[in-house]
């Protein structure tokens, strides 16, 4: 991307911001549109999440005990190592890169939708703060939800790695279960759901920020909902470093 | 009473509107015309503040919209009502959440209260067993009814129609074109309609601007438009066979 459309992009995307974070018009509407969004984005999203913590935990599991085949390693190395993949980077990060698939591109294109459709314009002429009243309570419901959905997600992950990784034979129960307790350090746990509350804020604001700003028709609210997705994927890797840096260096 | 002094507006190197003034009566259907690109739509806007111009002013009774603030902005526009040219009704709701919406918002009705409005205004646009129904369940017709319903319902003193007939049978056209006229005088609004329908022109037309490449090149009533001494609105008014003959046999008479 041109650097000068970059700064474009990022002055307007903190002009937005600056619209969104304003004191909603009526707080009983705001708190229903964010119960919505909370059904919408965290309940909606906990099937797909499910299905995936409980294999990548199997995975991740059969890939440590392949790893692990020197007898001078002992075999609960593989509840630990599983742990620690699914605590600090699978669920927070992968399973917040799917979110930025399956919301971003759900929140970009139903803005988008509704810009083309005069939608919104509908709303700034009645006196409505469109930007708020449509992007606020995304925002607040993913900060809110996120990190439950990713505790949810770290829980079927170690499951899935029990449950697969026992019954395909490369750990024992015993052995697993005393993997995942030792040297438990609870701060990794704070790490992986603060990053994730920070991803919460970036995956609707940045596909907010995409379909908001929409112009012409069908097909540019495609285009509109795959940038959302792409740039949500960026900014979450590029946050996802900081944080890295800031909380475990 | 709405006063619009001399507007501008471009975007880049294309100006769209040239020194554009003109004065929306209250009470009447004032209507602005033209052909496609010519700047209506953008003039509309520019008057709601969804567009900023470069230059101009734009008074709602005598106060200056396009140089206040968000919160004095906002008090003139809960007393506009805008009928867009695709409705615009919100696709998640039904039919009597989409006409409930500026009540919930702006008043403090209660339930009871806000759906008598509703109900009181779906009667008026005669489509009372469409509540239930989502947008996407009515045709094209009933969706332009369920938005005067909605620009309606908070008693609006400025109502804008943008493009009210376009997409609709002749039959449609007209009953939307009567239904305008009626609110207009029931509320005593100031209604502005942007359209290059002749027969909404002619049917409902009490102040006209033509609008010609973004400037306004005539103004004048119904009554005056047909016999009106300027080339560009004669060439407009009469594009269609129907009325080109119209003109022949007046000649002829």
């Amino acid at each position: 991307m041109n650097p000068v459309r970059l700064f474009f992009h990022i002055g307007r995307y903190w002009l937005l911001m600056s619209q969104v974070f304003r004191r909603p018009e009526k707080r009983k509407i705001f708190w229903q549109r964010f119960f919505h969004e909370v059904d919408a984005i965290g309940i909606g999203s906990l099937g797909i999440v499910a299905i995936i913590s409980v294999f990548m935990g199997a995975v991740i599991t059969i890939q440590a005990a392949f790893g692990f085949e020197s007898p001078w390693i002992p075999l609960y190395a593989v509840g630990l190592a599983a742990r620690d993949s699914i605590i600090l980077e699978f669920s927070p990060t992968i399973v917040s890169l799917i979110l930025a698939g399956k919301v971003g591109s759900s929140i970009a294109s139903e803005i988008g939708n509704m810009r083309v459709t005069e939608q919104i314009d509908a709303l700034d002429v009645m006196g409505v703060n469109s930007a708020s009243f449509l992007v606020l309570p995304k925002i607040v419901a993913s900060v809110a939800i996120f990190p439950f959905v990713v505790m949810i997600s770290m829980f079927l992950g170690h499951i899935g790695g029990f449950v697969l990784g026992v019954a395909a034979g490369v750990v024992t129960p015993y052995e697993f279960v005393y993997g995942i307790q030792y040297e438990f350090r609870p701060y990794n746990v704070f790490y992986a759901l603060i990053k994730t509350a920070v991803f919460g804020f970036i995956i609707p604001s940045v596909s907010a920020y995409h379909g908001y700003y929409t112009k012409g028709g069908s097909l540019e609210v495609g285009q509109s909902s795959t940038n959302a997705v792409v740039y949500s994927i960026i900014a979450l890797l590029c946050f996802n470093f900081l944080l890295t840096q800031l909380l475990l260096a | 009473m709405i006063e619009v002094k001399h507007l501008n507006k471009a975007f880049g190197e294309k100006v769209v509107l040239r020194d554009f003034s003109f004065t929306f009566e209250q009470g009447k259907a004032n209507l602005i015309i033209g052909e496609s690109g010519t700047g209506k739509s953008v003039l509309s806007k520019c008057m709601v503040g969804l567009i900023t111009p470069e230059t101009g002013e734009v008074l709602y009774d005598g106060k200056d919209f396009l140089h206040m603030g968000f919160e004095d902005r906002k008090d003139v526009r809960q007393q506009i009502g805008m009928l867009f040219q695709g409705g615009a009704l919100f696709d998640s709701m039904t039919v009597e959440e989409n006409v409930k919406f500026p009540l919930k918002m702006f008043t403090n009705m209660s339930e009871a209260e806000q759906l008598d409005r509703v109900m009181f205004c779906l009667e008026r646009v005669n489509l009372p067993q469409a509540a239930k129904l989502y947008p996407a369940e009515i045709s094209g017709g009933m969706k332009k009814r369920v938005a005067i319903a909605r620009a309606i319902s908070l008693k609006p003193r400025y109502l804008f129609c943008d493009e009210p007939n376009s997409g609709l049978d002749p039959l449609t056209a007209i009953r939307i074109d009567e239904l305008i006229q009626e609110i207009t005088e029931e509320y005593k609004m100031t209604t502005i309609v942007i359209t290059h329908d002749m027969n909404s022109v002619l049917e409902i037309g009490d102040k006209i601007a033509f609008l010609h490449k973004g400037a306004k090149l005539w103004e004048g009533n119904r009554h005056e438009i047909l016999t009106a001494d300027v080339k560009e609105l004669s060439d407009f008014v009469y594009a269609t066979k129907f009325l080109k003959s119209f003109r022949e046999q007046l000649r002829k008479m």
